[in-house]
């Protein structure tokens, strides 16, 4: 293939993956930008999406589309529920210290997988997209679901935006996230806010396992890697910033799609890690974020 | 075929194992050998089965199974243990191993090396069974062997793995249920530079088992007039393959794919997406699609592409007795799915490892006269003796060659067309085709 | 420090490494080879513990010097032939100048920012062992068996397939590095360590270089864990890319969680209590992940302070 479809290529596959990764890294960022903690657990509520997905899909069967459907609505809400169970369980118990969070959502994440792999079992399992066609260019094909989930990435990115931004939630969200004690003063129900966080997080991740598992399958181990990739856009983007974490999203999204085309996808993440870390040692709060911490 | 059906015989056991021996001896070709066997009634009806145990059946055969449970070897693990069991019932059902019962202990793994060197511990000191067998993941396989040899308990593996043929594991390693990945390569090598193109481009996982494709594969291309277009290692923890489909040379002739892990649906949907209608050859080790349904929406496209097979996953109307006998035992139906539930694909190409495995080690125990752990020394000298496995029912895949040395078998290899969303065989590789020059022998270390 | 305390402490870890010599004459075969299994697994936790329990600093990615230690071991045992303990004094010095030079950079964040890195490097190394795997051999791995019986056989190495020299091998490892952080814990430098923990920022206005005693604590730590990866390659004779994995570096964080972290007899008694549950567990259940991550939770619900915490907190206040 001659270099400029090549790049093209590069270019659509980067931006399907900046937006899918945004949405997923959104859930982390919020709960970081907010609450202060690492939920270790974020990619396992990412994997419960597209398990539930699956379940969905075979619950109805006949027109994918009706499965698919049901499952953004069961899918993020029992998700969010989990969350919820969590974090009056646990993470309020230890008082959201952020060392035991990480401790506690590390063994929430070895639960979950158990739990997955008991019932649901170890293989790969694939879900029908809502709806299938392939794009055709000149030069190559291009599946037309992945662009759908970018679109949808997209819309879901801008209402998070506008919720943030325009609603009472939202101001209670930056007021917690600015000063938890002022906030706390001020009125603001800064645990029932902390709740509302860790689950809507969870959800947003439950959303866009939903949405990429027809590109991908559902497999309990599946979600390491959007926990590591995230993590790598949240801290990049800079810890709690919405548009850092959309900024950095297509940085990683556009420069993998291209850098692995041209070198060993293996060097790419390697160098991905090492400036993750280089990052924080630096700008400890991110290139886009607050850096005064 | 049909003729030897109605002649289905009600001979013993004993008779059985008789008869393959000679069969043996006298060093018979590949199809007599079938021949002979299956007169010799390798398969035994149902009611016949409740032989009782001959003299001294007081202590079963324990035999240690490593099980890749949890983990990523889980899809394997689980059709492995199925397997395993159908096994054991079909040979206590025929009398047992040497008049004495076999019991099966199975122990977790989690497809880790380190907790494999443990279960080896666990199964040998504590369970203190008669031998090992079971594991399918080198990194399991390579990471247990050791303390195999150092607790000296024939170890046997059903991996695939070029690693105990390559001479670097220990005399107490073995792999003589399934043949090793370098021999599969080289045996599939000549048709398809033969059939589908010279000019190949290939894609594989980029860990160990994929450098074995890669180098021996590219080596054979190369040995036979052909060229290698691209080498694409993708990482083991990739989860998105389209960009790597522009690195394909547009002259690219065959494309040869082998995948392993959860990803492996995604690759071949992406790949189909990529390429459409104008695709050049495909090949693909079933790897690529072991413990998938090729009929999944997304894979219309691999119509008309070829596939390495050991065992055929869909039945047909040639298959021997021997192997329709063996997917009635296993619980396979004409598909390759469970009969229980039709969405769950067997690993077919690589679980009747286990069911061979499991009759190389009573033959062992029989013809070495193995009582207790003090007779491994013959026990393992009586292996390096065997150079044939006869088709039958201990060997439904087919016959194998065994090479001492090596503590390796090696058997046909099938290349399969998928035709209306089904595999069908449309060339088997004689054993020869396979063999390659040994790099070790095992026979010299010490016991 | 009160004499009687240093001396008691002392007769404490002294009897202890003696009667974990002791009973290698007793254990039955299966738990004499588990035992030395366990005091390897705990050498590395109790390198986690000196960074972890006692400077406060938490850290993921700590299987990057495991297999560092590992790693230099038995690449240079299987491709130089140099014997067993020339290649574990290559895997302490590996383990240890990964920390360090590692400690420059990751040292200047903290809290969870740290945490992130040392995950980041970690995930770094594992990388890079498969990258390279053309030497390392990737996530296959290799064995030293045929090395090590070699040179034992031209009279240059002990038979380290021999159960008796492993646990002694394992013994000796393990006494050194505890040892080495029971004499820290009780020393000055260790309470200027347990400063760090409590109060960083108090603890530099009072004229001590933080920074040195973090690096300090961090060069160590990895030497430890170093010393633990060379002694698991030698003794188990398996060196893969699995021990660099994640997974690899919550273990020791959950051993020392568990048996107490800031205790010196913590990491044993984790790393042992862990061992055997998982072993007893798979028995009658392979969810063993349950046992794991229930762990994890409970210690962090209920039991903070780990099992040698909580006997400290509760009768021993003069434990280190």
């Amino acid at each position: 293939m001659s270099f400029g479809p090549h790049l093209f290529l590069a270019v659509l596959e980067g931006t399907v993956t900046a937006f899918v990764l945004a949405l997923t890294a959104l859930g982390l960022s919020l709960v970081f930008g907010v609450m202060r903690i690492v939920n270790v657990a974020h990619g396992e509520f990412f994997m419960l999406g597209a398990v539930l997905a699956w379940y969905c899909s075979t619950l109805i069967s006949g027109s994918p589309l009706l499965g698919f459907a049901l499952a953004l609505v069961v899918a993020p809400l029992l998700v969010g529920a989990l969350a919820l169970l969590t974090d009056w369980s646990v993470l309020k118990r230890v008082d959201y210290n952020p060392e035991s969070t990480i401790v506690a959502t590390i063994g929430l994440l070895y639960i979950v997988q158990q739990l997955v792999l008991t019932v649901f079992g170890p293989e790969a399992r694939p879900v029908a997209a809502p709806v299938y066609f392939r794009v055709s260019f000149p030069w190559f094909g291009y599946s037309g679901y992945k662009l759908i989930v970018a679109g949808l990435s997209a819309s879901l990115l801008l209402a998070t935006w506008y919720a943030l931004s325009r609603t009472r939630l939202g101001l209670y969200m930056r007021a917690t996230q600015q000063d938890y004690e002022i906030a706390q003063a001020f009125g603001v129900p800064v645990r029932n806010v902390y709740a509302t966080v860790f689950a809507l997080g969870a959800m947003l991740a439950a959303v866009a396992g939903v949405l990429i598992v027809p590109v991908q399958q559902a497999h309990y181990l599946m979600g390491l890697d959007p926990l590591l990739l995230s993590f790598i856009v949240v801290i990049i983007g800079g810890l709690g910033s919405l548009k850092g974490t959309v900024v950095a999203a297509f940085v990683i999204g556009l420069s993998d799609g291209i850098v692995s085309v041209f070198f060993s996808p293996t060097l790419a993440k390697i160098l991905a890690t090492l400036l993750v870390a280089a990052v924080l040692v630096v700008r400890p709060g991110g290139l886009f974020g607050d850096n005064r911490a | 075929m049909k003729k030897r059906e109605q002649q289905t015989t009600t001979r013993t056991a004993d008779s059985f194992t008789l008869t393959r021996r000679e069969a043996l001896k006298s060093g018979l070709g590949l199809t007599a050998a079938a021949g002979a066997v299956g007169l010799a009634g390798g398969y035994l009806p149902g009611p016949l089965a409740s032989s009782v145990y001959a003299q001294g059946s007081d202590q079963p055969i324990r035999i240690g199974f490593q099980v890749h449970r949890t983990g990523i070897g889980a899809v394997y693990g689980r059709w492995y243990e199925r397997t395993s069991a159908a096994a054991a019932k079909y040979i206590n059902s025929i009398g047992g191993i040497a008049g004495r019962p076999i019991e099966i202990v199975p122990e977790d793994d989690g497809t880790d090396p380190k907790r494999g060197a443990e279960v080896v511990e666990k199964l040998a000191v504590q369970h203190k069974v008669d031998f090992i067998y079971g594991p399918l993941f080198s990194h399991v396989v390579i990471g247990s062997a050791p303390r195999a040899g150092e607790l000296k308990i024939p170890y046997f593996v059903v991996s695939e793995g070029y690693h105990v043929a390559s001479g670097k594991l220990n005399r107490y390693v073995f792999q003589p249920g399934i043949t090793d990945v370098r021999a599969q390569i080289t045996s599939i090598s000549s048709w398809v530079m033969d059939n589908l193109g010279k000019k190949v481009t290939m894609f594989f996982p980029d860990y160990a088992f994929g450098y074995d494709h890669r180098d021996y594969f590219s080596a054979e291309v190369v040995k036979k007039g052909g060229s290698i277009g691209e080498l694409l290692a993708i990482p083991p923890t990739e989860s998105s393959y389209t960009r790597y489909f522009p690195r394909i040379p547009a002259d690219t002739e065959v494309l040869y794919h082998v995948m392993v892990g959860p990803g492996v649906l995604t690759f071949v949907k992406e790949m189909g997406e990529h390429f459409g209608s104008r695709r050049p050859q495909i090949f693909g080790f079933i790897d690529s699609l072991e413990g998938v349904d090729i009929a999944t929406p997304g894979l219309d496209f691999l119509e008309g592409t070829h596939f390495w097979e050991a065992f055929p996953r869909y039945a047909s109307n040639t298959d021997t007795r021997y192997s329709k006998a063996f997917r009635e035992a296993v619980g396979v139906n004409a598909s390759g799915a469970s009969k229980q539930d039709p969405k769950d694909v067997a690993t077919y190409s690589h679980m009747f490892g286990v069911w061979e495995t499991l009759f190389v080690i009573k033959d062992a125990v029989e013809q070495s006269g193995y009582r207790s752990k003090k007779d491994y020394p013959a026990l393992i000298e009586t292996l390096e003796g065997f150079e044939w496995f006869n088709e039958g029912m201990a060997h439904p895949q087919g016959g194998k060659k065994f090479v001492g040395a090596l503590h390796q078998c090696y058997g046909r290899q099938h290349i399969s067309r998928v035709t209306g969303g089904k595999l069908d065989v449309v060339h088997t590789t004689a054993i020869e085709d396979g063999m390659y020059d040994a790099e070790g022998d095992y026979t010299k270390q010490s016991l | 420090m009160s004499a009687g305390r240093l001396r008691r402490i002392l007769v404490l870890h002294l009897a202890i490494v003696g009667a974990l010599f002791a009973v290698q004459f007793f254990l039955p075969d299966y738990h004499h080879t588990n035992v030395a299994r366990i005091l390897v697994l705990a050498t590395f936790a109790i390198g986690y513990n000196l960074l972890f329990g006692y400077t406060g600093l938490m850290s993921l990615g700590h299987a990057m010097f495991f297999a560092a230690g590992m790693y230099a071991c038995g690449l240079c045992i299987y491709y130089f032939n140099v014997g067993a303990p020339g290649g574990f004094a290559l895997g302490v010095v590996a383990g240890g100048t990964l920390a360090a030079v590692f400690g420059l950079v990751a040292l200047r964040t903290s809290g969870v920012s740290f945490l992130i890195v040392t995950m980041m490097f970690g995930q770094a190394c594992y990388l890079t062992l498969l990258y390279f795997n053309e030497i390392t051999l990737g996530d296959q791995g290799f064995t030293l068996s045929s090395n090590l019986d070699a040179l034992h056989r031209a009279g240059a190495g002990l038979a380290y397939s021999d159960p008796d020299v492993k646990y002694n091998a394992a013994w000796l490892v393990f006494t050194g590095a505890f040892l080495v952080s029971a004499l820290i814990a009780a020393s000055p430098i260790g309470r200027v360590l347990i400063a760090v923990r409590g109060n960083e920022e108090r603890t530099r206005l009072l004229g001590y270089n933080t920074f040195a005693y973090k690096w300090l604590a961090l060069c160590l730590s990895g030497a430890i864990a170093g010393a633990a990866g060379a002694a698991y390659a030698v003794l188990f004779s398996y060196v893969g890319a699995s021990f660099a994995s994640i997974l690899y570096s919550i273990y020791p964080l959950l051993w020392t969680l568990l048996g107490g972290a800031g205790t010196t007899l913590g990491p044993l008694l984790g790393t042992g209590i862990m061992f055997y549950l998982i072993d007893i567990t798979s028995g009658w259940t392979n969810a063993y992940l349950f046992v794991v991550g229930g762990s994890l939770l409970a210690l962090v619900l209920w039991f903070p302070q780990g099992v040698m915490g909580a006997v400290r907190a509760r009768w021993a206040r003069w434990l280190p």
